[in-house]
Protein backbone atom coordinates (compact mmCIF):
# COMPACT_ATOMS: atom_id res chain seq x y z
CA UNK A 1 0.00 0.00 0.00
CA UNK A 2 2.60 2.71 1.25
CA UNK A 3 4.68 1.37 -2.00
CA UNK A 4 2.02 2.40 -4.48
CA UNK A 5 1.24 6.03 -2.59
CA UNK A 6 4.99 6.29 -2.86
CA UNK A 7 5.20 5.84 -6.87
CA UNK A 8 1.95 7.55 -7.56
CA UNK A 9 3.51 10.70 -5.91
CA UNK A 10 6.57 9.68 -8.03
CA UNK A 11 3.90 9.70 -10.65
CA UNK A 12 2.24 13.08 -10.28
CA UNK A 13 5.48 15.24 -10.28
CA UNK A 14 6.89 13.44 -13.37
CA UNK A 15 3.59 14.71 -14.92
CA UNK A 16 3.87 18.23 -13.63
CA UNK A 17 7.83 18.69 -14.54
CA UNK A 18 7.04 16.75 -17.86
CA UNK A 19 3.76 18.92 -18.84
CA UNK A 20 5.88 22.03 -17.68
CA UNK A 21 8.94 21.22 -19.78
CA UNK A 22 6.08 20.44 -22.94
CA UNK A 23 4.48 23.74 -22.24
CA UNK A 24 7.80 26.19 -21.34
CA UNK A 25 8.26 27.25 -24.94
CA UNK A 26 4.71 28.21 -25.60
CA UNK A 27 3.42 29.90 -22.42
CA UNK A 28 4.54 33.52 -20.88
CA UNK A 29 7.20 34.03 -18.68
CA UNK A 30 5.04 34.26 -15.65
CA UNK A 31 3.09 31.23 -16.50
CA UNK A 32 6.17 29.35 -17.38
CA UNK A 33 8.29 29.92 -14.01
CA UNK A 34 5.43 28.73 -12.16
CA UNK A 35 4.44 26.33 -13.93
CA UNK A 36 4.76 23.42 -11.72
CA UNK A 37 2.57 24.40 -8.93
CA UNK A 38 -0.27 25.44 -11.67
CA UNK A 39 0.17 21.97 -12.61
CA UNK A 40 0.31 20.34 -9.07
CA UNK A 41 -2.93 22.56 -7.89
CA UNK A 42 -4.56 20.98 -11.38
CA UNK A 43 -3.94 17.76 -10.02
CA UNK A 44 -5.01 18.41 -6.61
CA UNK A 45 -8.00 19.37 -8.02
CA UNK A 46 -8.50 16.84 -10.43
CA UNK A 47 -8.03 14.23 -7.68
CA UNK A 48 -11.42 16.21 -5.30
CA UNK A 49 -13.54 16.46 -8.48
CA UNK A 50 -12.80 12.45 -9.27
CA UNK A 51 -13.57 11.09 -5.92
CA UNK A 52 -16.05 13.35 -4.87
CA UNK A 53 -18.62 12.87 -7.65
CA UNK A 54 -17.62 9.42 -7.41
CA UNK A 55 -18.55 8.79 -4.07
CA UNK A 56 -21.39 11.29 -3.86
CA UNK A 57 -23.02 10.00 -6.93
CA UNK A 58 -23.34 6.44 -5.11
CA UNK A 59 -24.43 8.74 -1.53
CA UNK A 60 -27.05 10.33 -4.14
CA UNK A 61 -28.37 7.01 -5.11
CA UNK A 62 -28.66 5.95 -1.42
CA UNK A 63 -30.44 9.40 -0.82
CA UNK A 64 -32.81 8.91 -3.37
CA UNK A 65 -33.74 5.57 -2.97
CA UNK A 66 -34.90 6.12 0.64
CA UNK A 67 -36.73 9.29 -0.77
CA UNK A 68 -38.70 7.76 -3.07
CA UNK A 69 -38.80 4.69 -0.92
CA UNK A 70 -42.45 5.52 0.14
CA UNK A 71 -41.56 4.66 3.85
CA UNK A 72 -41.50 7.98 5.52
CA UNK A 73 -38.84 7.01 7.88
CA UNK A 74 -36.34 6.70 5.09
CA UNK A 75 -37.82 9.54 2.91
CA UNK A 76 -38.18 12.16 5.57
CA UNK A 77 -34.38 11.89 6.84
CA UNK A 78 -33.50 11.89 2.97
CA UNK A 79 -35.55 15.32 2.52
CA UNK A 80 -34.32 16.62 5.37
CA UNK A 81 -30.45 16.01 4.16
CA UNK A 82 -31.22 17.54 0.82
CA UNK A 83 -32.88 20.63 2.38
CA UNK A 84 -30.29 21.51 4.72
CA UNK A 85 -27.12 20.69 2.29
CA UNK A 86 -29.01 22.84 -0.67
CA UNK A 87 -30.23 25.53 1.33
CA UNK A 88 -27.09 26.70 2.53
CA UNK A 89 -23.57 27.63 0.85
CA UNK A 90 -21.15 25.28 0.68
CA UNK A 91 -18.48 27.77 2.43
CA UNK A 92 -21.00 27.40 5.30
CA UNK A 93 -20.81 23.59 5.25
CA UNK A 94 -16.83 23.93 4.80
CA UNK A 95 -15.88 26.29 7.22
CA UNK A 96 -18.41 24.02 9.80
CA UNK A 97 -16.93 20.62 9.42
CA UNK A 98 -13.11 22.26 9.39
CA UNK A 99 -12.97 25.17 11.83
CA UNK A 100 -15.94 23.98 13.66
CA UNK A 101 -16.10 20.29 14.60
CA UNK A 102 -12.01 20.92 14.05
CA UNK A 103 -12.09 23.02 16.75
CA UNK A 104 -13.09 20.04 19.40
CA UNK A 105 -9.48 18.90 18.70
CA UNK A 106 -8.43 15.59 19.96
CA UNK A 107 -10.03 14.94 22.59
CA UNK A 108 -13.58 15.76 21.27
CA UNK A 109 -12.84 13.79 18.04
CA UNK A 110 -10.97 10.88 19.42
CA UNK A 111 -10.34 8.73 16.71
CA UNK A 112 -11.58 11.14 14.16
CA UNK A 113 -9.15 13.58 14.31
CA UNK A 114 -6.38 12.55 11.84
CA UNK A 115 -9.15 13.31 9.41
CA UNK A 116 -10.35 16.45 10.42
CA UNK A 117 -7.45 17.61 10.57
CA UNK A 118 -6.27 17.64 6.98
CA UNK A 119 -8.09 20.13 4.79
CA UNK A 120 -8.41 17.44 2.02
CA UNK A 121 -10.14 14.89 3.75
CA UNK A 122 -12.24 17.82 5.05
CA UNK A 123 -12.64 19.07 1.73
CA UNK A 124 -13.72 16.21 0.05
CA UNK A 125 -16.22 14.72 2.99
CA UNK A 126 -17.89 18.17 2.33
CA UNK A 127 -17.97 18.11 -1.61
CA UNK A 128 -19.36 14.77 -1.17
CA UNK A 129 -22.12 15.67 1.32
CA UNK A 130 -22.98 18.56 -0.85
CA UNK A 131 -22.63 16.95 -4.51
CA UNK A 132 -24.81 13.92 -3.01
CA UNK A 133 -27.66 16.01 -2.21
CA UNK A 134 -28.05 17.72 -5.08
CA UNK A 135 -27.75 14.68 -7.56
CA UNK A 136 -30.17 13.51 -5.14
CA UNK A 137 -32.59 16.04 -6.31
CA UNK A 138 -31.76 15.75 -9.94
CA UNK A 139 -31.99 11.65 -9.50
CA UNK A 140 -35.18 12.02 -8.01
CA UNK A 141 -36.60 15.11 -10.82
CA UNK A 142 -35.40 11.33 -13.60
CA UNK A 143 -37.32 9.45 -11.82
CA UNK A 144 -40.77 11.61 -11.75
CA UNK A 145 -40.54 12.57 -15.01
CA UNK A 146 -40.54 8.53 -15.89
CA UNK A 147 -43.95 7.75 -17.60
CA UNK A 148 -46.05 6.20 -14.87
CA UNK A 149 -46.93 3.45 -17.50
CA UNK A 150 -43.23 2.10 -17.22
CA UNK A 151 -43.54 1.18 -13.67
CA UNK A 152 -47.02 -0.03 -13.53
CA UNK A 153 -45.88 -2.31 -16.85
CA UNK A 154 -43.04 -3.24 -14.44
CA UNK A 155 -45.25 -4.30 -11.77
CA UNK A 156 -47.36 -6.18 -13.88
CA UNK A 157 -44.57 -8.37 -15.77
CA UNK A 158 -44.39 -9.49 -11.57
CA UNK A 159 -40.90 -7.50 -11.07
CA UNK A 160 -40.03 -6.75 -7.15
CA UNK A 161 -39.42 -3.18 -5.76
CA UNK A 162 -35.33 -3.84 -6.26
CA UNK A 163 -35.51 -5.19 -9.81
CA UNK A 164 -38.14 -2.20 -10.58
CA UNK A 165 -35.28 -0.10 -9.79
CA UNK A 166 -32.47 -1.80 -11.11
CA UNK A 167 -34.14 -2.71 -14.36
CA UNK A 168 -36.68 -0.10 -15.55
CA UNK A 169 -36.37 2.74 -13.23
CA UNK A 170 -32.78 3.71 -12.48
CA UNK A 171 -31.38 3.21 -16.35
CA UNK A 172 -33.72 5.66 -17.48
CA UNK A 173 -33.96 7.97 -14.70
CA UNK A 174 -30.27 8.15 -15.20
CA UNK A 175 -30.67 9.08 -18.93
CA UNK A 176 -33.03 11.79 -18.29
CA UNK A 177 -31.19 13.65 -15.39
CA UNK A 178 -27.44 12.92 -17.15
CA UNK A 179 -27.46 16.76 -18.78
CA UNK A 180 -28.59 18.16 -15.37
CA UNK A 181 -25.84 15.92 -14.03
CA UNK A 182 -23.27 17.56 -16.12
CA UNK A 183 -24.29 20.88 -15.31
CA UNK A 184 -23.63 19.60 -11.83
CA UNK A 185 -20.11 17.84 -11.88
CA UNK A 186 -19.15 21.58 -13.63
CA UNK A 187 -20.77 23.43 -10.77
CA UNK A 188 -18.73 20.93 -8.63
CA UNK A 189 -15.45 21.47 -9.80
CA UNK A 190 -16.03 24.98 -9.23
CA UNK A 191 -17.21 24.54 -5.72
CA UNK A 192 -14.14 22.71 -4.92
CA UNK A 193 -12.03 26.05 -5.74
CA UNK A 194 -13.34 26.95 -1.89
CA UNK A 195 -11.31 23.93 -0.36
CA UNK A 196 -8.38 26.46 -0.74
CA UNK A 197 -10.37 27.79 1.96
CA UNK A 198 -8.78 25.34 4.50
CA UNK A 199 -5.51 25.33 3.73
CA UNK A 200 -5.43 22.69 0.38
CA UNK A 201 -3.16 23.49 -2.32
CA UNK A 202 -5.34 22.70 -4.81
CA UNK A 203 -5.52 24.71 -8.55
CA UNK A 204 -7.23 27.89 -6.50
CA UNK A 205 -4.81 27.71 -3.62
CA UNK A 206 -1.87 27.59 -6.04
CA UNK A 207 -3.06 30.58 -7.88
CA UNK A 208 -3.58 32.20 -4.62
CA UNK A 209 -0.22 31.43 -3.27
CA UNK A 210 1.29 32.30 -6.67
CA UNK A 211 -0.70 35.76 -6.67
CA UNK A 212 0.02 36.42 -3.28
CA UNK A 213 3.74 36.72 -4.55
CA UNK A 214 3.77 38.27 -6.86
CA UNK A 215 0.89 40.41 -7.10
CA UNK A 216 -0.05 40.27 -11.11
CA UNK A 217 -3.05 39.78 -12.00
CA UNK A 218 -2.48 37.37 -15.06
CA UNK A 219 -1.88 34.75 -12.23
CA UNK A 220 -5.91 34.53 -12.12
CA UNK A 221 -6.26 34.52 -15.87
CA UNK A 222 -3.98 31.51 -15.70
CA UNK A 223 -5.71 29.96 -13.23
CA UNK A 224 -9.41 30.58 -14.68
CA UNK A 225 -7.81 29.23 -18.07
CA UNK A 226 -6.28 25.91 -16.31
CA UNK A 227 -9.88 25.23 -14.53
CA UNK A 228 -11.82 26.31 -18.32
CA UNK A 229 -9.66 23.69 -20.02
CA UNK A 230 -10.61 20.97 -17.23
CA UNK A 231 -14.85 21.96 -17.70
CA UNK A 232 -14.36 22.05 -21.33
CA UNK A 233 -12.59 18.08 -21.40
CA UNK A 234 -15.44 17.34 -18.43
CA UNK A 235 -18.12 18.48 -21.10
CA UNK A 236 -16.99 16.41 -23.83
CA UNK A 237 -16.48 13.24 -21.36
CA UNK A 238 -19.88 13.73 -20.35
CA UNK A 239 -21.27 14.32 -23.80
CA UNK A 240 -19.49 10.93 -24.92
CA UNK A 241 -21.61 8.76 -22.55
CA UNK A 242 -24.40 10.74 -23.26
CA UNK A 243 -24.33 9.35 -26.68
CA UNK A 244 -22.78 5.79 -25.77
CA UNK A 245 -25.82 5.21 -23.06
CA UNK A 246 -28.45 6.75 -25.46
CA UNK A 247 -31.07 4.26 -27.05
CA UNK A 248 -31.17 3.96 -30.74
CA UNK A 249 -34.16 5.48 -32.37
CA UNK A 250 -35.84 6.75 -29.22
CA UNK A 251 -35.62 11.00 -29.02
CA UNK A 252 -33.91 12.39 -26.02
CA UNK A 253 -36.08 14.29 -23.37
CA UNK A 254 -35.90 18.01 -24.14
CA UNK A 255 -33.43 18.25 -21.10
CA UNK A 256 -32.97 21.81 -20.98
CA UNK A 257 -36.47 23.01 -20.39
CA UNK A 258 -35.91 25.54 -17.42
CA UNK A 259 -39.05 24.63 -15.75
CA UNK A 260 -38.57 20.95 -15.24
CA UNK A 261 -34.75 21.09 -14.19
CA UNK A 262 -34.22 20.41 -10.97
CA UNK A 263 -32.91 23.20 -8.86
CA UNK A 264 -30.00 24.55 -7.22
CA UNK B 1 -23.10 24.63 28.64
CA UNK B 2 -26.72 25.84 27.38
CA UNK B 3 -26.84 28.85 29.44
CA UNK B 4 -23.63 29.71 27.86
CA UNK B 5 -24.35 29.24 24.50
CA UNK B 6 -27.38 31.27 25.00
CA UNK B 7 -25.67 34.41 26.58
CA UNK B 8 -22.91 34.01 23.33
CA UNK B 9 -26.23 34.46 20.79
CA UNK B 10 -27.56 37.26 23.62
CA UNK B 11 -28.12 40.93 21.72
CA UNK B 12 -26.55 43.89 23.46
CA UNK B 13 -22.71 43.99 24.07
CA UNK B 14 -21.89 40.63 25.98
CA UNK B 15 -23.46 38.44 22.87
CA UNK B 16 -23.33 38.01 19.25
CA UNK B 17 -26.73 37.83 18.08
CA UNK B 18 -27.63 41.10 16.70
CA UNK B 19 -24.02 41.40 14.55
CA UNK B 20 -24.62 37.82 13.33
CA UNK B 21 -28.18 39.40 12.39
CA UNK B 22 -26.42 42.64 11.00
CA UNK B 23 -24.76 40.55 9.05
CA UNK B 24 -27.71 38.75 7.73
CA UNK B 25 -28.30 42.11 6.75
CA UNK B 26 -25.80 43.23 4.61
CA UNK B 27 -26.02 39.46 3.23
CA UNK B 28 -29.42 40.37 1.64
CA UNK B 29 -28.66 43.61 0.68
CA UNK B 30 -25.83 42.62 -1.27
CA UNK B 31 -27.59 39.56 -2.87
CA UNK B 32 -30.90 42.23 -3.74
CA UNK B 33 -28.15 44.74 -5.57
CA UNK B 34 -26.18 42.34 -7.05
CA UNK B 35 -29.83 40.78 -8.37
CA UNK B 36 -30.90 44.40 -9.99
CA UNK B 37 -27.27 44.85 -11.41
CA UNK B 38 -27.10 41.46 -12.57
CA UNK B 39 -30.42 41.41 -14.36
CA UNK B 40 -29.84 45.10 -16.46
CA UNK B 41 -26.39 42.91 -17.16
CA UNK B 42 -28.12 39.60 -18.47
CA UNK B 43 -30.56 41.45 -20.67
CA UNK B 44 -27.74 43.43 -22.30
CA UNK B 45 -25.73 40.27 -22.37
CA UNK B 46 -28.90 38.16 -23.86
CA UNK B 47 -29.78 40.73 -26.60
CA UNK B 48 -25.63 40.51 -27.35
CA UNK B 49 -26.18 37.05 -28.01
CA UNK B 50 -29.59 37.52 -30.22
CA UNK B 51 -27.74 39.96 -32.01
CA UNK B 52 -27.07 40.13 -35.79
CA UNK B 53 -23.63 41.21 -35.45
CA UNK B 54 -21.02 37.90 -35.76
CA UNK B 55 -18.65 40.16 -33.53
CA UNK B 56 -20.73 40.75 -30.42
CA UNK B 57 -22.70 37.28 -30.65
CA UNK B 58 -18.89 35.72 -30.19
CA UNK B 59 -17.81 38.54 -27.56
CA UNK B 60 -20.73 37.65 -25.29
CA UNK B 61 -20.30 33.63 -25.87
CA UNK B 62 -16.92 33.86 -25.14
CA UNK B 63 -17.76 35.45 -21.87
CA UNK B 64 -20.54 33.12 -21.11
CA UNK B 65 -18.18 30.27 -21.67
CA UNK B 66 -15.68 32.41 -19.27
CA UNK B 67 -18.13 32.71 -16.65
CA UNK B 68 -19.46 29.02 -16.57
CA UNK B 69 -15.97 27.29 -16.29
CA UNK B 70 -14.51 29.79 -14.05
CA UNK B 71 -14.71 28.78 -9.97
CA UNK B 72 -16.87 32.24 -8.74
CA UNK B 73 -14.80 32.61 -5.69
CA UNK B 74 -11.95 33.30 -8.77
CA UNK B 75 -13.72 35.43 -10.08
CA UNK B 76 -15.11 37.17 -7.11
CA UNK B 77 -11.09 37.84 -6.37
CA UNK B 78 -10.09 38.81 -9.73
CA UNK B 79 -12.55 41.45 -9.75
CA UNK B 80 -11.65 42.32 -6.10
CA UNK B 81 -7.71 43.27 -6.18
CA UNK B 82 -8.78 43.82 -10.30
CA UNK B 83 -10.83 46.92 -9.30
CA UNK B 84 -8.50 47.69 -6.16
CA UNK B 85 -5.67 48.02 -8.89
CA UNK B 86 -7.29 50.03 -11.85
CA UNK B 87 -8.81 52.00 -8.97
CA UNK B 88 -5.15 52.65 -7.58
CA UNK B 89 -3.99 53.46 -10.83
CA UNK B 90 -6.14 56.11 -11.43
CA UNK B 91 -5.66 57.50 -8.55
CA UNK B 92 -2.09 57.83 -8.53
CA UNK B 93 -2.12 59.26 -12.21
CA UNK B 94 -4.54 61.85 -11.28
CA UNK B 95 -2.15 62.61 -8.77
CA UNK B 96 -4.01 61.67 -5.39
CA UNK B 97 -2.09 60.55 -3.15
CA UNK B 98 -1.88 56.31 -2.56
CA UNK B 99 -4.34 54.68 -0.43
CA UNK B 100 -7.34 54.67 -2.20
CA UNK B 101 -9.82 51.58 -1.39
CA UNK B 102 -12.18 50.06 -3.33
CA UNK B 103 -15.22 49.27 -0.74
CA UNK B 104 -15.35 45.84 -0.59
CA UNK B 105 -19.43 45.51 -0.95
CA UNK B 106 -19.25 47.74 -4.40
CA UNK B 107 -16.23 45.07 -5.84
CA UNK B 108 -18.79 41.86 -4.00
CA UNK B 109 -21.53 43.20 -6.01
CA UNK B 110 -19.55 43.78 -9.04
CA UNK B 111 -18.19 40.22 -8.74
CA UNK B 112 -21.53 38.96 -8.28
CA UNK B 113 -23.66 40.70 -10.29
CA UNK B 114 -20.94 39.51 -13.43
CA UNK B 115 -21.72 35.81 -12.74
CA UNK B 116 -25.60 36.21 -11.96
CA UNK B 117 -25.61 38.21 -15.39
CA UNK B 118 -23.46 35.85 -17.57
CA UNK B 119 -25.88 33.07 -16.01
CA UNK B 120 -29.33 35.23 -16.58
CA UNK B 121 -28.73 35.98 -20.00
CA UNK B 122 -28.96 32.60 -20.75
CA UNK B 123 -32.24 32.16 -19.23
CA UNK B 124 -33.53 35.23 -20.95
CA UNK B 125 -32.25 34.09 -24.31
CA UNK B 126 -34.77 30.47 -23.99
CA UNK B 127 -37.36 32.59 -22.89
CA UNK B 128 -37.16 34.95 -25.74
CA UNK B 129 -36.98 32.01 -28.01
CA UNK B 130 -39.68 29.91 -26.30
CA UNK B 131 -42.36 32.47 -27.22
CA UNK B 132 -44.04 30.38 -30.40
CA UNK B 133 -43.77 31.56 -33.65
CA UNK B 134 -46.87 31.66 -34.52
CA UNK B 135 -47.64 33.93 -32.00
CA UNK B 136 -44.97 36.13 -34.09
CA UNK B 137 -46.20 35.38 -36.94
CA UNK B 138 -50.08 36.24 -36.24
CA UNK B 139 -48.72 39.56 -34.75
CA UNK B 140 -47.03 40.59 -37.75
CA UNK B 141 -49.88 39.78 -39.87
CA UNK B 142 -51.52 42.21 -37.95
CA UNK B 143 -49.49 44.94 -38.92
CA UNK B 144 -47.25 45.50 -36.13
CA UNK B 145 -44.01 46.68 -36.24
CA UNK B 146 -41.29 44.57 -35.00
CA UNK B 147 -40.63 47.07 -32.00
CA UNK B 148 -44.37 46.86 -31.27
CA UNK B 149 -43.93 42.77 -31.26
CA UNK B 150 -41.67 42.90 -29.14
CA UNK B 151 -43.42 44.93 -26.69
CA UNK B 152 -46.79 43.46 -26.85
CA UNK B 153 -45.93 39.82 -27.45
CA UNK B 154 -42.88 39.25 -26.30
CA UNK B 155 -41.93 41.06 -23.46
CA UNK B 156 -45.20 40.20 -21.52
CA UNK B 157 -44.36 36.36 -22.02
CA UNK B 158 -41.00 36.24 -21.48
CA UNK B 159 -41.53 37.10 -17.88
CA UNK B 160 -43.33 33.60 -17.60
CA UNK B 161 -40.70 31.66 -19.31
CA UNK B 162 -37.75 33.31 -17.66
CA UNK B 163 -39.48 33.02 -13.65
CA UNK B 164 -38.50 29.16 -13.04
CA UNK B 165 -35.04 30.06 -13.93
CA UNK B 166 -34.55 33.32 -12.46
CA UNK B 167 -35.75 32.54 -9.00
CA UNK B 168 -33.12 29.23 -8.97
CA UNK B 169 -30.53 31.88 -10.13
CA UNK B 170 -31.55 34.26 -6.91
CA UNK B 171 -30.99 30.96 -4.62
CA UNK B 172 -27.27 30.78 -6.01
CA UNK B 173 -27.04 34.04 -5.76
CA UNK B 174 -28.03 34.21 -2.38
CA UNK B 175 -25.24 31.28 -0.77
CA UNK B 176 -22.80 32.66 -2.99
CA UNK B 177 -22.72 36.29 -1.17
CA UNK B 178 -21.05 34.10 1.39
CA UNK B 179 -18.08 34.37 -1.00
CA UNK B 180 -17.65 37.78 0.22
CA UNK B 181 -16.52 36.60 3.82
CA UNK B 182 -13.00 35.70 2.16
CA UNK B 183 -12.53 39.38 0.84
CA UNK B 184 -13.55 40.55 4.42
CA UNK B 185 -17.04 42.46 3.78
CA UNK B 186 -19.05 41.93 7.04
CA UNK B 187 -21.41 39.84 5.92
CA UNK B 188 -23.54 36.86 7.85
CA UNK B 189 -20.42 34.44 7.37
CA UNK B 190 -17.47 37.05 7.94
CA UNK B 191 -19.58 38.20 11.27
CA UNK B 192 -19.72 34.12 12.45
CA UNK B 193 -15.96 33.90 11.23
CA UNK B 194 -15.23 37.06 13.52
CA UNK B 195 -17.29 36.15 16.59
CA UNK B 196 -15.83 32.90 16.21
CA UNK B 197 -11.93 33.91 16.56
CA UNK B 198 -12.98 36.46 19.48
CA UNK B 199 -14.89 33.49 21.74
CA UNK B 200 -13.21 30.69 20.54
CA UNK B 201 -16.76 28.85 19.86
CA UNK B 202 -16.27 28.18 15.80
CA UNK B 203 -18.97 25.24 16.00
CA UNK B 204 -21.53 27.38 17.52
CA UNK B 205 -21.10 30.34 15.39
CA UNK B 206 -20.72 28.75 12.18
CA UNK B 207 -23.80 26.29 12.97
CA UNK B 208 -25.34 29.39 14.22
CA UNK B 209 -24.76 31.36 10.49
CA UNK B 210 -25.96 28.45 8.51
CA UNK B 211 -28.93 28.12 10.50
CA UNK B 212 -29.46 31.91 9.42
CA UNK B 213 -28.78 31.14 5.57
CA UNK B 214 -31.53 28.29 6.08
CA UNK B 215 -34.18 30.55 6.77
CA UNK B 216 -32.71 33.25 4.22
CA UNK B 217 -33.21 30.67 1.87
CA UNK B 218 -36.37 29.03 3.39
CA UNK B 219 -37.87 32.92 2.92
CA UNK B 220 -36.92 32.66 -0.71
CA UNK B 221 -38.39 29.14 -1.15
CA UNK B 222 -42.07 30.73 -0.63
CA UNK B 223 -41.40 33.78 -2.56
CA UNK B 224 -40.43 31.27 -5.23
CA UNK B 225 -43.67 29.42 -5.13
CA UNK B 226 -45.89 32.45 -5.33
CA UNK B 227 -43.95 34.15 -8.32
CA UNK B 228 -44.17 30.95 -9.87
CA UNK B 229 -47.77 30.53 -9.29
CA UNK B 230 -48.74 33.70 -10.45
CA UNK B 231 -46.72 33.36 -13.43
CA UNK B 232 -48.27 30.38 -14.36
CA UNK B 233 -51.81 32.03 -14.11
CA UNK B 234 -54.35 31.13 -16.34
CA UNK B 235 -52.04 28.65 -18.31
CA UNK B 236 -52.93 24.45 -17.55
CA UNK B 237 -49.86 22.71 -16.66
Amino acid sequence: MFEIAKSYLKLKIAMSDGVCAGLDPITPHLFASQCTRFIDGFIVTLELLVFSSLIGFAVAVLIVMARVSGRPLLSIPAQAYTYVFRGTPLLVQLWILYYGLGSLGEAGLGPLWPFFKEGWWVGLLTLVLNTSAYVAEILRGGIENLPRGQVEAAEACGMGWWLRMRRIIFPQALRIAWPAYGNEIILLLKGSALVSTVTVLDLMGQTRTIFARSYNLSIFLYGAILYLVMAGAITLILRFVEHRMAIPRVARKAAADPATAPTR
Amino acid sequence: MPQNVWSLLAFGDTGWGDELLAGASITVQLAIVSLACGLILGLILAFGRLSHWRALRWLTDVYIIFIRGTPEFLVLLLVFFGLDQVVHMAATGLGFQSGFEIPKFAAAVAGLSLIFGAYASEVFRGAYLAVPPGQIEAAMACGMSSSQVFRRIRLPQMWRFAIPGLTNLWMVLLKDTSLAAVIALDELLRQAKVASEATREPLLFYVSAGVLYLVLTGISDIVRHRLERSAQRGFAR
